[in-house]
């Protein structure tokens, strides 16, 4: 575990260092949700079906997404991208450690660091004026952070694949370039997927992506009641470990491409 | 002026020649874009799918409003990449160079990068706008036609100078830039729907201090000819767009203030 | 008239200083506090047409100030400053047209595109005409043998070439002032000799003002009729070669190698100044101990292979010219 760990923590206290970065993100993520709360008020006040979600709840989901947006697998991480353009990936091949669980750590350090920094502010905020409710319950809390950890995880796994990807320069480019906006659409990050047709909700429930967002953003609302925290998590954990499986395999092709090409 | 034109549109083939030499990875990225704002479109009709409705607006009319402001500012941020990476040149002295040949700024800029890959995005705002104007039945008068226009090239000189604005702060400092897209890529969100639905502060803000209304909402509303619930007349809804123009001429002074500052200063 | 007078120049920067650390940050973002630097502090010289000046000096002594104003691209705090009679800063345009400038670490070609395009590409920058372009591009092409190259792309360019065709790019519109800024950093020692062979070239056939700032004193040596040393934003020394050498010290180095390594030498009127192996350099001002009698005197008293007299290295007088501003 050693080597993993020093990587996630180096990574960690580099990425703390942005904080200007981090303010001006805080400001851009503030306008995004206010403008997208505007957007949602004013679907809801000229419809008097009723919807699968409160307005009330959406309004959260958005916060919500928007103080978690940093976690969010949208590209390979720079660092990664640079390691495989300057060739410094040749180095990382002849450190003895295993090289999928050493970019895994790069990437979780990559999704927590930032997110530290920004969602902090912005669930004072959001909660003190913008209309972000507090978790339904104690145990909608506790529900909430156990799946916003897996969401973490699940996060990293597909940031690490996309980072694999670029080993394959033009495919990788390609990879991330048609599955992340996939990523934002069918985790819940664009609109909150119970607002999505019905007839989309069974692929939806299936499909890992909704572990990154819907997920732990319904249970903290209390619309998953707690009590349904277990199967939540397993769905979660399962795909987070599908995806490392696929990972693990991804890389050892990889590997052979870039032993037999020189890098 | 004819020489700097001839000159402009030298730099934008020595730009494309160059970036046709990563062809797979230029092709790669286009559709990209495309796809990204594709599946961002999916989300808009998802929620009309649902809600029938906004402010009164239906899915085709949005579709006007959005495939406008995408289209302005694909173009924009196609042509307008010098600016936008400025940060960079500042950073690594490259500015140096720009001031040490006998060309304008501006010129040089603008010239920097035409950024082919953008076409992906321009061709999904361009097929948005092309499937709503079909859905809509607008009947087009040459003023619409002219109008249309009109509002699409205001567009772009507002996008174009929030780019030179935010080129202009990295004279001062090249941290905290991302807020600008607060304007840019916030204000793209903003004007895809009506700005009638939005509070009133919020909707004079981008009428008056960076008029996105102007080059979006209020042609729109003439070319859909809806009456305004905040009531503006006709001659200001077809007048509106120039205020576009004059934002970039605004911005070009701002801009070479800050040139003055950096000569001055050479940080 | 000389081609650049500049009189008193000064310029001065605030430096923004942060404690370092989260307080420090935290405190910077509430009150910064500034710490004013003297890049110039009143520099003055005149440089005539068809000189090649050496402009000398460590980082951050002020060197780079001064080619951005006499560029045109910065504006000092006062003094005068006019290059062919004009203000620099005034009308850019109009001065940056009339001058060529050349960036060891960066360079100014179109970096995907082949050398030639570039060319092309600056003529219409400068508004050369065609024929003068021509001219002009065929006669560099020429002089640095680039001719070979010109298809290439620059990213392909070894670092040598690209110097090369940089000079070349720089020199397009026939400029009547070149400023060079460390041309043969990181060259091989081929591409060096090559591109000292068309300064010297360019200077003496063209008759163009060459500003040259490096570190390398070879280059001072091969190319400069005349040095200015510049530290802490003051001018340290200006004129010939031997002027800055007679300046700061008379002292000449007589090296010495012994038959046996482990010997030492020892004169009253001569220091030990280096010692590798057998061979011993020993310094000693001639008008102390006349030359032949120190020799005399060293190859009476010690068993002597060879042994040679030479200047002290030009590095070693500048470095001795830095020391003495700092004490």
């Amino acid at each position: 575990m050693r080597p993993y760990w020093a990587m996630l923590s180096a990574r960690f206290r580099t990425l703390l260092q942005y904080r200007a970065a981090a303010l001006a993100g805080f400001g851009t993520q503030l306008f995004f949700g206010v403008v997208i709360v505007m957007t949602y008020q004013a679907f809801y006040s000229a419809n008097t079906t009723p919807q699968p979600m409160s307005l009330e709840h959406v309004v959260s989901y958005i916060w919500l997404g928007q103080a978690l947006f940093a976690l969010m697998p949208w590209a390979p991480d720079a660092d990664i991208r640079l390691l495989i353009r300057t060739g410094g990936v040749a180095y990382e091949l002849l450190r003895p450690v295993n090289v999928y669980w050493l970019w895994f750590s790069r990437a979780l350090a990559r999704r927590t660091a930032p997110t530290v920094l920004r969602s902090i502010p912005m669930f004072i905020t959001a909660m003190l004026l913008l209309g972000l409710q507090p978790p339904a319950s104690l145990a909608s809390g506790l529900a909430w952070g156990m799946a916003t950890v897996c969401a973490v995880l699940l996060a990293s796994a597909i940031a690490t694949i996309f980072g694999i990807g670029m080993i394959w320069t033009i495919s990788g480019e390609g990879l991330h370039r048609l599955v992340s906006p996939l990523v934002m659409l069918l985790s819940g990050m664009l609109i909150p997927l119970p607002l999505m047709p019905a007839w989309s909700q069974t692929f939806l429930r299936v499909l890992p992506f909704r572990g990154l967002a819907d997920i732990p953003f319904r249970l903290y609302l209390g619309d998953i009641p707690p009590s349904s925290v277990g199967p939540m998590l397993l769905h979660q954990l399962t795909w987070v470990a599908l995806l490392a499986l696929f990972g693990h395999w991804l890389l050892s092709r990889a590997m052979r491409r870039l032993v037999v090409q020189g890098g | 002026m004819r020489n700097a034109l001839v000159l402009y549109f030298q730099y934008v083939g020595v730009s494309i020649r160059g970036q046709l030499q990563y062809r797979a990875s230029f092709v790669m990225q286009s559709i990209g874009e495309f796809w990204a704002h594709v599946t961002e479109f999916i989300a808009i009709w998802a929620l009309f799918h649902r809600f029938g409705s906004i402010g009164g607006w239906s899915l085709p009319e949005v579709a006007l409003l959005y495939g406008l402001v995408n289209t302005q500012w694909a173009i924009t941020d196609m042509i307008g990449r010098g600016f936008d990476a400025f940060d960079t040149m500042v950073k690594s002295g490259d500015f140096d160079r720009v001031l040490l040949r006998p060309r304008a700024t501006t010129l040089q800029l603008a010239g920097l990068e035409f950024t082919l890959r953008r076409l992906g995005r321009l061709a999904q705002g361009l097929a948005i706008l092309v499937w709503a104007l079909v859905a809509l039945n607008i009947l087009w008068t040459p003023g619409k036609v002219a109008l249309f226009v009109l509002a699409v090239a205001g567009g772009v000189c507002l996008f174009y100078g929030l780019l030179v604005v935010q080129a202009t702060l990295c004279f001062w400092t090249v941290e905290s830039l991302e807020i600008m897209n607060v304007f840019t890529y916030g204000g793209l969100e903003t004007a895809r729907y009506p700005v009638s639905i939005y509070r009133p502060n919020f909707r004079r803000f981008f009428t008056a201090v960076v008029p996105l209304a102007c080059v979006t909402y209020f042609p729109a509303l003439a070319l859909l000819g809806r009456a305004d619930p905040l009531g503006s007349t006709l001659v200001f809804q077809y007048a509106a767009p120039l205020a576009g123009l004059i934002f970039l001429l605004v911005s070009l002074q701002v801009w070479k203030f800050g040139v003055r500052h950096y000569q001055s200063t050479g940080s | 008239m000389p081609h650049i007078v500049v009189e008193n120049l000064a310029k001065t920067f605030q430096v923004a200083e942060r404690d370092p650390g989260v307080w420090g940050a935290i405190r910077g973002l509430a009150k910064r506090r500034y710490r004013t630097v003297h890049a110039l502090d009143g520099v003055s010289f005149s440089i005539e047409p068809g000189e090649l000046v050496g402009y000398i000096g460590p980082n951050g002594a002020g060197k780079s100030t001064t080619v951005k104003v006499l560029a045109g691209i910065l504006v000092p705090d006062s003094g005068r400053c006019e290059v062919q009679g004009r203000v620099p800063w005034k009308d850019r345009i109009a001065h940056v047209a009339d001058i060529g400038v050349v960036f060891g670490q960066r360079t100014q070609l179109w970096w995907d595109l082949p050398v030639i395009e570039s060319f092309d590409l600056l003529r219409d920058i400068y508004r050369v005409s065609k024929s003068d372009y021509t001219r002009a591009r065929d006669e560099l092409i020429a002089m640095l043998d680039i001719e070979p190259i010109l298809d290439v792309p620059v990213r392909q360019l070894s670092l040598g070439q690209r110097m090369r065709c940089d000079l070349a790019a720089s020199l397009l519109h026939s400029p009547s002032l070149l400023y060079l800024d460390e041309p043969t950093i990181g060259l091989d020692a081929v591409s060096k000799l090559a591109v000292r062979e068309f300064i010297t070239r360019l200077n003496r056939t063209r008759q163009v003002t060459v500003i040259l700032t490096t570190h390398d004193m070879d280059d001072i040596e091969a190319l400069c009729t005349r040095v200015m040393v510049i530290n802490e934003g003051k001018i340290l020394s200006d004129g010939t070669l031997a002027d800055l050498r007679a300046g700061v010290t008379k002292e000449r180095w007589l090296i010495v190698d012994l038959v046996n390594g482990e010997d030492t030498v020892t004169d009253s009127a001569a220091n030990v100044v280096r010692r590798d192996g057998a061979r011993v350099t020993l310094a000693f001002d001639p008008e102390r101990v006349p030359t032949p009698e120190l020799i005399r005197r060293v190859t009476a008293n010690h068993a002597i292979r060879d042994l040679f007299v030479e200047n002290p290295p030009i590095e070693e007088i500048i470095a001795r010219i830095y020391r003495e501003t700092k004490s």
